[in-house]
């Protein structure tokens, strides 16, 4: 075990030559020692859109862009018809900023992402004839308002926008919403600094889990403003109260329930500026009232001064996480595999990174698989969707949802290049040949 | 030499530079003071007064900076040291306190306890600089 993890790590540190300190996965990452010079890391990777150079994929399978020009494309979900329904949009506008900084770091950041206006709609993509291409595309639902997580349950379709979970009635095949949407349960969404709602559903259809991102890097928005944030919530479905399912979760942008174990899974997003290997954000198995450390510790008991005053009974409960992805690395997606993704990776899970902006050497940019063995995560990621960060570090495209259709395909949201990926494995498809060789099948 | 048996003629400074250097001392002391009571007593608010009004003494002081810069270009040789000296105390005065701009921005407690030492020693550097600058300096001999 220890063999493979020193040769992972090698294999990494030979991969990314130029990284001093390359980052840290898997289940027990050496953290090194706090440290923040006078200036943060920051190095935006621009966006470089517009070429027609496809992301790598693992050979056997093939990808393609099924969706363009979509108006920030953040996390799909895949009908038990095979439609796909997208949920775009951009939220936390009222996050106002408090402090000089807030101004600086906000005109840095707005660099690497995409100037497109948020969507706030569900589009809704059809490949009627099942070849892989998506020939229609139509929206399902708009005004919404900045709608992240999505679930199915029965005859109810459930998003989770930036302020509350809505419930759309769905019939299968259904293209367009029949109504607007009733609120469910109403979402803590003041200041919103981390806005995302992420969500899914419990296995017996009863609960929607959804995650709410804590409300600054590490409290500086004061304490009060973290009161039910950095957690994910228990929603009953049918009177839409809540509980606190678990806690300390800093951002918690994706939720999926493992389908052997029926556990609720997520990945996390840590907190930032204390080093360019601190702290990991993480995959885990999220306990019922588990507390996972943030603001008061990470990776378990690791204390973080800067969250004061201290709560050392927190502390001492605070969970260490599974599975380290690294730091900075952004993870915004995370789905369970099914043994239709061909046998390297019929089981584990696929994590999208949407990459760091606050790494001295850019990290993430890609959708990786981690597999799993006896239902935990063993061994090291595998690069599943990789290349779009180019040689002269800027990027074509930054990796968000990731859901894996049950019949063979993992569908990757991009909201950079606004496009929605879909890579399969190439026997299954025969339809995902070049397009040149199409009208003499059709010929023929 | 006549200038040596003269009396020195003080001048006040010029109006418009006198109001710019009434900003750097009390906007710094404010923070200094933001600073205490954030140590005190966690309260967030605070740190975030402190980092405007840092910002606001950088500011109107970067303009107070520059007049005393022009101020060494001045023809003559009288108080000569004196406008130096006053350059020198407010370009220090600036450095520290951009230097506390950056500690400053480090999230929550990470400011603590050099944003608080930063301050102290801007805000009193300050001090100086204002001393100084009110003092007037001497007038040229041919003024």
């Amino acid at each position: 075990m220890r063999a493979t993890l020193l040769i992972g790590v090698l294999a990494i540190a030979l991969s990314a030559c130029d990284d001093p300190e390359p980052i840290q996965y898997g289940t027990n990452p050496d953290l090194p020692e706090p440290e923040r010079g006078l200036l943060p890391s920051m190095k935006i990777p621009r966006p470089a859109l517009g070429g027609d150079e496809l992301p790598t994929v693992p050979e056997g399978f093939t990808i393609e862009a099924i969706a363009t020009d979509l108006l920030i494309p953040r996390q799909t979900l895949v009908l038990p018809n095979g439609d796909i329904l997208v949920a775009e949009g951009r939220g936390g506008a009222d996050a106002p900023a408090l402090r000089p900084k807030d101004i600086i770091a906000g005109f840095i950041k707005g660099l690497g992402r995409t100037s497109v206006d948020s969507g706030d709609r569900l589009t809704l993509l059809r490949d009627a004839d099942g070849d892989g291409s998506y020939e229609t595309q139509g929206i399902f639902a708009d005004n919404l308002n900045a709608p992240y997580g999505l679930a199915l349950i029965d005859d109810g379709l459930y998003v989770a926008n930036q302020d509350a979970v809505v419930r759309f009635d769905y019939r299968e095949g259904q293209t367009e919403a029949s109504s607007p949407p009733t609120t469910v349960t109403e979402l803590p969404s003041m200041i919103n600094h981390h806005w995302t709602k992420a969500m899914t559903a419990s296995e017996d259809g009863r609960y929607l889990y959804v995650g709410i991102g804590s409300n600054s890097n590490i409290t500086e928005r004061g304490i009060v403003a973290e009161e039910d944030r950095a957690m994910v919530w228990q929603i009953d479905v049918e009177t839409g109260m809540h509980r606190r399912y678990a806690t300390g979760l800093r951002n918690p942008t994706a939720l999926a329930i493992h389908p052997q174990t029926g556990e609720l899974w997520a990945v996390v997003n840590e907190r930032d500026e204390i080093g360019d290997n601190l702290v990991p954000d993480y995959l885990t198995s999220v306990e019922d009232g588990g507390f996972y450390g943030w603001p008061y510790s990470y990776w378990g008991q690791n204390v973080d001064p800067r969250a004061q005053p201290q709560d050392p009974d927190k502390v001492a409960s605070a969970i260490a996480p599974d599975y380290s992805l690294g730091a900075h690395v952004a993870a915004l997606g995370v789905d369970f595999s099914n043994p239709a993704m061909g046998e390297d990776f019929a089981e584990g899970v696929f994590v999208g990174q949407h990459g760091s902006w606050n790494r001295s050497v850019p990290v993430g940019f890609k959708v990786i698989f981690i597999p799993f063995r006896d239902d935990e995560p063993a061994g090291d990621p595998i690069d599943f969707v990789s290349g779009f960060l180019q040689d002269d570090g800027r990027t074509r495209g930054r990796p968000v949802g990731v859901t894996v259709d049950p019949r063979g395909a993992l569908i990757v949201a991009d909201d950079l290049a606004n496009t929605v990926w879909r890579i399969a494995p190439e026997q299954t498809q025969p339809a995902a040949e070049s397009p040149a060789a199409e009208p003499e099948v059709d010929e023929s | 030499m006549a200038a040596i048996s003269e009396p020195c003629r003080w001048r006040p400074l010029h109006p418009l530079h006198a109001i710019l250097l009434a900003f750097p001392f009390p906007l710094f002391l404010g923070s200094l003071l933001s600073d205490i009571a954030y140590w005190r007593t966690y309260e967030i608010q605070w740190i975030n007064f402190s980092q405007w009004l840092n910002a606001g003494g950088l500011l109107v002081g970067a303009f107070a900076l520059l007049w005393a810069l022009l101020g060494l270009f001045r023809r003559g040789t009288a108080g000569r040291s004196r406008r130096i000296a006053y350059f020198l105390v407010l370009l220090a005065m600036w450095i520290v306190g951009f230097i506390g701009a950056l500690v400053h921005a480090k999230d929550a407690w990470a400011t603590m306890p050099e944003g608080l030492y930063l301050a102290a020693v801007t805000a009193a550097l300050a001090l100086i600089a204002a001393w100084i600058g009110y003092s007037g300096f001497p007038a040229r001999e041919m003024d």
